[in-house]
């Protein structure tokens, strides 16, 4: 039940703020400053969520084999891989570091 | 979901003016190609959220809820790992949103561009997302814009919809996908879409001092909320870098540097942030 409740609010958050966006006159939001909050929150929160992804477990930080999939999928993003191949790549070494014993 | 489309937000609205009253004839078929260039490549990702969405725990039928309802990847991957964290589902609803709060500002380009009838802006806001909007801030006339948008939105919604329940039945098929390794999959998406906006120093402090925050609260904190802790890493080196300039704007990002080439929307950029600039 909780899942749902977490998908309906998610679900109107953000159709919500798609929608503003089109609503909303011009100006509103177009205050450099403001500008500059939006362009940087993304950072903030994809930076935390890509570390406590791969350094979680539960709340205890560990050091496991996603760490060396992270490590894969940054290479990949360093040699511009596509995409899907970056996915690729930290799934791929992160299966290969567990079944190595890692 | 990047920096280009983070670019393009600064930058384009001069674009997407200018070149609309240009009206520099672009052959149809050409946006149509470009349109379903990104939404395929980007489209197929989806097989990655529902295969992370089924390992964390959610059912099929959520999953495919998730990718109908929400259609914005960052915010399904967020709700999703914060989910299987144990976060409540107010607290991990909030990182999703706060993920989600900068399709607003797509919308506000897109509306200039696109010029939609008031009864369309509840169906097309679905669709204001990354990848739409880099591919219709792209386009020289406001014809070839709402061409673009639509492409790129009909066909990513589709497909992205289509290789979610793909990708969730898979999971299903898989048993314990972290044994597959699949559990590497949410934070090699998240760095994805990271890489391209660390451009300037600015991005860059705000994404160190992020990792720290979300790092070093998880243990003290409730699940879920350290991450929306560390969202608080915009403001602080906004502030910092304020003080410092003196309110001198700083650039929103090096010139088309490295990207382009990877992932979700740097293809469709199709050079959206270099031309802004």
């Amino acid at each position: 039940m909780n899942t749902w409740i977490a998908i309906g609010v998610t679900f109107v958050g953000c159709y919500a703020v798609k929608l503003a966006g089109l609503l909303v006159p011009a100006g509103v939001l177009e205050k450099p400053l403001v500008k500059r909050l939006a362009a940087l929150l993304p950072v903030a929160l994809l930076a935390a969520l890509t570390a406590q992804q791969t350094f979680a477990d539960g709340r205890h930080l560990v050091l496991d084999a996603r760490a060396a999939g992270l490590a894969a999928a940054a290479v990949a993003l360093l040699l511009r891989a596509p995409f899907l191949l970056v996915v690729a790549a930290a799934v791929v070494v992160t299966a290969g570091v567990r079944a190595l014993g890692g | 979901m990047t920096h280009r489309t983070t670019c393009t937000d600064t930058g384009a609205g001069r674009t997407g003016t200018g070149a609309g009253q240009a009206g520099a004839g672009k052959p149809d078929a050409a946006v149509v190609r470009d349109a379903l260039g990104v939404g395929i490549a980007v489209g197929l990702s989806g097989f990655a959220f529902g295969v992370t969405s089924a390992g964390s725990g959610l059912t099929v039928t959520q999953t495919c809820a998730l990718s109908l309802l929400v259609f914005t990847g960052a915010s399904q991957f967020a709700l999703v790992g914060a989910l299987a964290a144990g976060s409540g589902p107010f607290t991990a609803a909030a990182g999703a949103f706060f993920l989600g709060v900068r399709n607003a500002f797509y919308g506000l380009r897109l509306s200039q561009l696109l010029a939609l009838s008031r009864a369309l802006r509840p169906l097309a806001a679905q669709w204001v997302i990354d990848e739409t909007t880099a591919v219709t801030l792209a386009q020289p006339s406001r014809r070839a814009a709402r061409i673009g948008f639509t492409v790129t939105g009909a066909c990513l919604y589709l497909l992205w919809n289509l290789t979610t329940l793909l990708g969730a039945l898979g999971a299903r098929a898989l048993g314990d996908t972290g044994a597959w390794g699949l559990d590497a999959a949410g934070p090699a998406v998240f760095l994805a879409l990271l890489a391209p906006m660390l451009k300037t120093a600015a991005e860059r402090a705000v994404a160190a001092l992020a990792v720290l925050l979300g790092l070093g609260l998880l243990p003290v904190l409730p699940a879920g909320v350290p991450v929306l802790a560390a969202a608080s890493a915009a403001p602080a080196v906004l502030f910092l870098a304020g003080r410092r300039t003196r309110g001198a704007p700083t650039p929103a990002g090096g010139a088309g540097t490295a990207d382009g080439t990877h992932g979700i929307p740097e293809t469709t950029g199709s050079g959206a942030g270099e031309d802004d600039r």
